[in-house]
């Protein structure tokens, strides 16, 4: 079963009056979204863009895929109802543009979807299918973690591999998507190598890192979509072809005193809490950094900041249990032991599914950030 | 599968050797393989090889196609006109049980109206009706045994209404209050009730349908156990979308290979979201597939109760028979609403489409005319019906929205049997966290507060 994001209103919470943190993102006033072009064209990594359109987050995938149907024909699109244009309307227009030879649905068969495009990838196409929910990858288990994760290890001297093989998956927690549209499996894609993992935090982010994964990597990618961020994250994309490196992190707020490490939909949690942080303490200083791949990851980016700052909290949506914040975590005392001021800190869902009615105690909010950060810097 | 353990790869290597050295003689010896040693007659008009045992030979070089098998037929009792088709057809239940069954079938689709607009006015958060399809969940359910376990996909609120699950059961459970089976945690619609043997129903497609046969396949083990025990069938629900999956061809497989009393029930109303069948499958539906895993198969029309009736009724029977055996039903039936709230299926298909259908059939206007023919149903009994069950369901409705949530210590338990040292501990923090800041959560909605989220001593 399979919906779609939508906000709701009564059931959802009674957002009370007197709340300072755990109010709901404002994603028209976010730091993290560039609303004019030229805070986003003077980033390095975008400074060679020409126009920009103002999209949310399933218009730049959309566009992403556009660009690159368009610019290479051994692009393929499919997926369970890709045709008309996907349950989160992704795929919209392609249809029509390419013909159903190149974008089409598929049954409903994850296995079949993930292993049909190891196949078209081993012979030279560049296929980006649509698993309609996170959720929903598990039959394609084997595929990913047997098949593709395995393909250019078990070819070996033959040199064949599946650059090109994109799976596209909406992930993350919505408000009401309880135990099967909520799930953010990153952490499990990870710890079989041979899969870049990339998952974006904004639509101008999106487009590069897709285009990135669809025409430029050698290697397969899989490349999830926090799904609330759909319709709700708006910005500046550029109209035309621009790729973002994968395997790089990107700091986002330089500071001083802690580290942040997030990536998806959290980055704005983050956001907010260090926001929220500065007006009790205006001296804070605490560096954002976005991970975008989430492996390989960018270890260079993330102990640099580290060892200048002292502390570091990671911060990701699934389950603290065994999650990519245990592997940094790990990383980090490893690395700099020396220089860390204060334990390395987690915060992550708790190691439970996701409870309908507990989603938004589950996951991590502003608040336990906020109290994360001074527990820090306190320490 | 190569095993890597080094003890069966010195048999693998043995038995490789031995079928190098003599490779026209079968190295299989175990007694209850027998298929597989069966041999080759000189001169037999029949292939006797292990995987086709009845296969004469023939010179003639042609394949098979799907186009050269006519599709197979759709067995009705009663047309649209509510006029019984079968001759040989006698209603085997009162009037009394044809108005009950009736009855559940407008409870499911005025709760489905319902509850669509309150998650429209953003009340639940989600639903899915059953709007057509009310004749396949109320009419197998209503010759099941109470007993035989039940695994549904997601449209079989007929089934749970049948079986007597209550108007506040359904409400409890559509908004996660503390009153629900399944403690808050689950999206609307996903009913489960152990009293009423129905499995809870999971959001992933297919995957009920293996558990339906290894549930099948412990319902025949525990009668050979004890032959006293009730013999009893596991019946479980899917869409024709959802026979594309792995776990329904793993499902037929193992039921047939295994002989499980499980009775297939498969929904095809013709799209799965927006995947019309044309992209789904190619063949004759999902009854073919029965057929070539060596399934007994029918094909009804699902929008006839008594055919539905019937075809389960028999089928049950024969799933009984011989130790047992599965049995596969395909119901063609038409989605007329949309898949879920977070669709509008007008995107693609037309509005005309759905109207034709909505005015051609509908299962319940059938088994009305049907009853009206009879004479046992009327515009005012109708009229009676339909204010008394709207009553009721408004009464729960109003009744389960005031309900607390469940406890929000509830979310960390049934993880494991027990509390994990992680959990507790995790219980503790967010618990210090609503104490910290308590302007910033709304705990006094949920039962007993943030005491909840005490540690229990004993565990």
């Amino acid at each position: 079963m399979r919906l779609a994001t939508r906000q709701y209103k009564r059931y959802a919470s009674t957002a009370a009056a007197a709340r300072q943190l755990n109010v709901p993102i404002n994603f028209g006033t976010t730091p993290l979204l560039h609303k004019k072009p030229d805070t986003l064209t003077s980033l390095p990594e975008f400074s060679k863009v020409g126009t920009t359109k103002r999209m949310n987050l399933f218009q730049s995938v959309n566009s992403a895929l556009q660009t690159a149907l368009r610019s290479n024909p051994r692009v393929l699109c499919f997926g369970e109802d890709v045709g008309f244009g996907g349950v989160f309307r992704c795929t919209t227009g392609l249809q029509e543009e390419f013909g159903d030879e190149r974008v089409f649905n598929t049954p409903l068969t994850e296995q079949g979807i993930v292993g049909a495009a190891i196949g078209a990838a081993a012979e030279g196409m560049r296929p980006v299918v649509e698993i309609q929910f996170a959720d929903y990858v598990f039959p394609a288990f084997d595929q990913i973690v047997n098949e593709a994760s395995k393909f250019r290890y078990r070819e070996g001297a033959t040199g064949t591999n599946l650059g090109g093989l994109v799976i596209r998956m909406p992930c993350g927690g919505v408000g009401h998507g309880a135990l099967y549209h909520s799930q953010s499996p990153e952490a499990l894609f990870c710890h079989v190598p041979g899969f870049r993992v990339v998952m974006p935090r904004s639509p101008s982010q999106a487009k590069g890192l897709l285009l990135s994964a669809i025409l430029e990597s050698e290697d397969p990618v899989i490349f999830m979509e926090p799904k609330i961020l759909y319709r709700a994250a708006v910005e500046e994309v550029p109209d035309e072809y621009y790729t973002l490196p994968l395997g790089k992190a990107e700091v986002i707020t330089p500071g001083s005193d802690l580290t942040i490490i997030s990536y998806g939909r959290p980055m704005y949690t983050c956001a907010a809490a260090i926001e929220a942080a500065k007006k009790n303490r205006p001296d804070l200083s605490v560096e954002l950094i976005d991970l975008r791949s989430i492996y390989p990851w960018d270890r260079e980016t993330v102990l640099q900041s580290v060892a200048k700052t002292g502390r570091a909290m990671v911060v990701h949506e699934s389950m603290v249990n065994f999650g990519v914040g245990a592997e940094i975590a790990a990383t980090i005392q490893e690395k700099i032991f020396m220089q860390l001021q204060a334990p390395v800190r987690r915060i992550a869902g708790w190691t439970t599914h996701t409870g309908l009615a507990y989603e938004k105690y589950i996951l991590p909010d502003v608040a336990r950030i906020y109290d994360g950060i001074f527990e820090m810097v306190d320490y | 599968m190569l095993n890597p353990l080094k003890a069966n790869s010195r048999v693998l290597r043995r038995a490789s050797i031995r079928r190098l050295a003599k490779p026209s003689v079968s190295v299989i010896s175990n007694p209850i393989r027998s298929a597989g040693s069966l041999s080759q007659r000189p001169n037999s008009g029949f292939v006797s090889f292990p995987g086709a045992l009845k296969s004469s030979f023939t010179s003639s070089l042609k394949f098979e196609t799907p186009d050269s098998y006519t599709a197979l037929p759709t067995y009705r009792v009663v047309d649209q006109n509510g006029q019984v088709v079968d001759p040989s057809f006698n209603a085997d239940i009162s009037d009394e049980e044809v108005v009950k069954l009736y009855k559940d079938m407008l409870f499911i689709s005025i709760m489905d109206l319902i509850m669509f607009d309150a998650q429209r006015q953003g009340r639940i958060s989600f639903y899915m009706v059953s709007a057509g399809e009310e004749a396949v969940s109320v009419g197998t359910s209503s010759v099941l045994d109470r007993e035989d376990p039940v695994f549904c996909q997601y449209r079989e609120q007929g089934l749970f209404k049948e079986r007597g699950f209550k108007t506040e059961q359904f409400m409890a459970q559509l908004f996660a209050n503390k009153n629900d089976n399944g403690r808050g945690r689950n999206m609307p619609i996903h009913y489960g009730c152990k009293p009423l043997n129905i499995h809870t129903v999971s959001s992933p497609l297919a995957t009920q349908l293996p558990q339906a046969s290894g549930a099948a396949y412990a319902l025949k083990l525990q009668r050979l156990q004890d032959p006293s025990s009730k013999p009893r069938v596991a019946a479980v629900f899917f869409g024709e979308g959802a026979a594309s999956e792995g776990d329904f061809h793993a499902a037929l497989n193992i039921a047939a290979t295994r002989s499980c009393p499980v009775i297939f029930i498969c929904r095809n109303n013709g799209f799965a979201i927006s995947t019309p069948t044309l992209d789904q499958y190619r063949g004759d539906g999902i009854a073919s597939r029965g057929i070539g895993y060596g399934i007994d198969t029918i094909r009804i029309d699902g929008n006839d109760i008594w055919a539905v009736r019937e075809a389960t009724k028999k089928a049950r029977e024969m799933a009984l028979q011989d130790g047992g055996k599965p049995v596969l039903i395909e119901a063609m039936t038409y989605r007329v609403s949309h898949h879920s709230t977070s669709d509008d299926s007008f995107a693609y298909r037309a509005r005309v489409e759905v109207e034709d259908w909505k005015r051609r059939d509908n299962p319940i206007t059938r088994l009305r005319k049907w009853m009206e023919a009879k004479g046992i149903w009327d515009e005012a009994k109708e009229k009676e019906a339909r204010d008394s069950l709207r009553k009721e369901i408004l009464k729960g409705f109003s009744e389960a929205e005031r309900e607390k949530k469940p406890p929000i210590g509830s979310m960390f338990e049934d993880i494991y049997e027990g509390l994990t040292p992680d959990l507790k501990e995790q219980m503790g923090q967010l618990k210090e966290i609503l104490e910290t800041y308590p302007e910033e959560y709304d705990v006094a909605s949920y039962e007993g507060g943030v005491d909840s989220l005490n540690v229990p001593k004993d565990n």
